[in-house]
């Protein structure tokens, strides 16, 4: 009989894992609590750092798992270990028993409204990152009229000890200026700025994207952490920021403000982390055993994890972990 | 009456009132302006600059804040050299667009 693999979570790094699971001849089981695969990427219209559209990785991806044994809209809702094997309980009275675990529970999104000062919640025309993918993927958001002027929030909820994240959430700089070019697009007359504090533009094509935002797509990147939004009379955005290059304070006024939300560790996942025997890093996501040779490994034989649970990751780098994590199960279970 | 007190002016820039006319016109000409990653590099090594406040990054800045005036008065500072052209990792012409300012 095939050996079971319990994976949680449908996202990008559990179909991946699955995927591998599977050519090697185990049995993957993907349990998500959704009602459907995906996870945040199919939420998402196009991928930096080329524009490449993510619903086609997402479907590539779905058909890859045609064929694996998944749950949807069902969750694990108790895991107990016997020696060497696991057995869940999920939440459709169904009992998995599995030779091992890979935790794939990915990220939430930092919750905007936290940061009060910004005013997401508070002002009609400020809003976040993950609701600007969707207006592009959907064309309907009632904030966007034929706004004139545009201002990006790098670092929302990271990098911040206010809201206890003082960790890198690494994808947003580049999805920032990503959104710049997008909205520049459909608004070419419109001015738009981004405030930074650092621009990490970490992988290949990126510094490349940064070069085209600036030049073809003229948008105004601005040194300085924007520290508080204000509305005025006509209900337009006052901002205030310093430009730190040039060394002095400004106020601008703008049409709608996107904030470039954080990755936070998925919380919902937590109790049965805990049953497994599995602790947090400092960044409060899932830790591993150790951040080069066993970035898929935790304290727990058996217990493995993949993805964004364990940081912010891009998704190229959450593919590559989930490929690995294939094979570190596979050995574990060869051993 | 002099009461020995007076308000000072908001060190704000009003970014909603800045003209960018004398920016945009170079713009039109010298589309890499728009690049500038201020790295800093063209401030080190500029001759003048060793001895006065010269700083071409400073300049691009100081012409998208509104103050062009500064800008106009810094440049005399600059003697062609053209050792900022020189270290620019984003490849602008520096010396060009400092002629294409004052002229």
């Amino acid at each position: 009989m095939k050996e079971n693999i319990l994976i949680i979570g449908g996202g990008a790094a559990g179909m991946e894992a699955a995927t591998q699971l599977h050519k090697m001849g185990l049995n993957p089981i993907i349990v998500e609590k959704s009602e459907a695969l995906g996870g945040h990427i199919a939420q998402w219209d196009r991928l930096f750092p080329a524009f490449h559209p993510a619903k086609d990785v997402v479907e590539k991806m779905l058909d890859q798992v045609k064929g694996i044994d998944v749950r949807l809209n069902t969750e694990v809702v108790d895991i107990h270990r016997d020696n060497n094997s696991f057995h869940a309980i999920l939440s459709n009275n169904e009992t998995i028993d599995a030779k091992a675990v890979i935790l794939a529970t990915g990220f939430d999104i930092f919750k905007a409204e936290r940061k009060q000062e910004y005013g997401y919640g508070i002002y009609n025309n400020v809003m976040t990152s993950v609701e600007l993918e969707k207006y592009f993927r959907t064309g309907k958001d009632e904030r966007i009229n034929h706004p004139k002027k545009i201002g990006f929030v790098h670092c929302v909820g990271a990098r911040d000890v206010k809201v206890c994240n003082t960790y890198c959430s690494k994808v947003c700089c580049t999805t920032a200026l990503k959104q710049a070019c997008e909205i520049k697009e459909v608004f070419p007359d419109a001015e738009v700025y981004t405030f930074y504090m650092d621009l990490r533009m970490f992988g290949p094509g990126y510094e490349d994207l940064y070069l085209k935002t600036q030049k073809d797509f003229d948008v105004k990147c601005v040194r300085g952490r924007v520290c508080e939004v204000s509305e005025d009379m006509d209900g337009k955005l006052v901002i205030k920021a310093e430009d730190t290059l040039f060394g002095k304070p400004l106020k601008m006024t703008l049409d709608l403000l996107v904030l470039m939300c954080s990755m936070e560790k998925n919380k919902s996942i937590d109790a049965i982390q805990q049953k497994l025997g599995v602790g947090n890093n400092s960044d409060g996501f899932m830790q591993n055993k150790d951040m080069y040779l066993g970035m898929n490994d935790t304290a727990q034989d058996g217990v493995f994890v993949a993805g964004a649970c364990t940081a912010p990751k891009s998704l190229p780098d959450t593919i590559g972990e989930a490929r690995s994590v294939a094979t570190q199960v596979y050995n574990y279970l060869k051993r | 009456m002099d009461f020995g007190f007076c308000l000072s002016p908001s060190s704000h820039v009003k970014m909603d009132s800045v003209d960018l006319t004398t920016f945009n016109r170079l713009k039109e000409t010298n589309p890499d302006i728009n690049t500038c990653i201020a790295c800093g590099s063209c401030t080190a090594t500029c001759t003048a600059g060793h001895f006065t406040e010269m700083s071409f990054r400073r300049i691009l800045l100081m012409l998208q804040r509104g103050k062009e005036d500064e800008a106009k008065k810094m440049i005399q500072h600059c003697m062609l050299c053209g050792k900022c052209t020189l270290v620019c990792p984003r490849g602008i012409n520096i010396r060009k667009i400092l002629l294409d300012i004052t002229r």
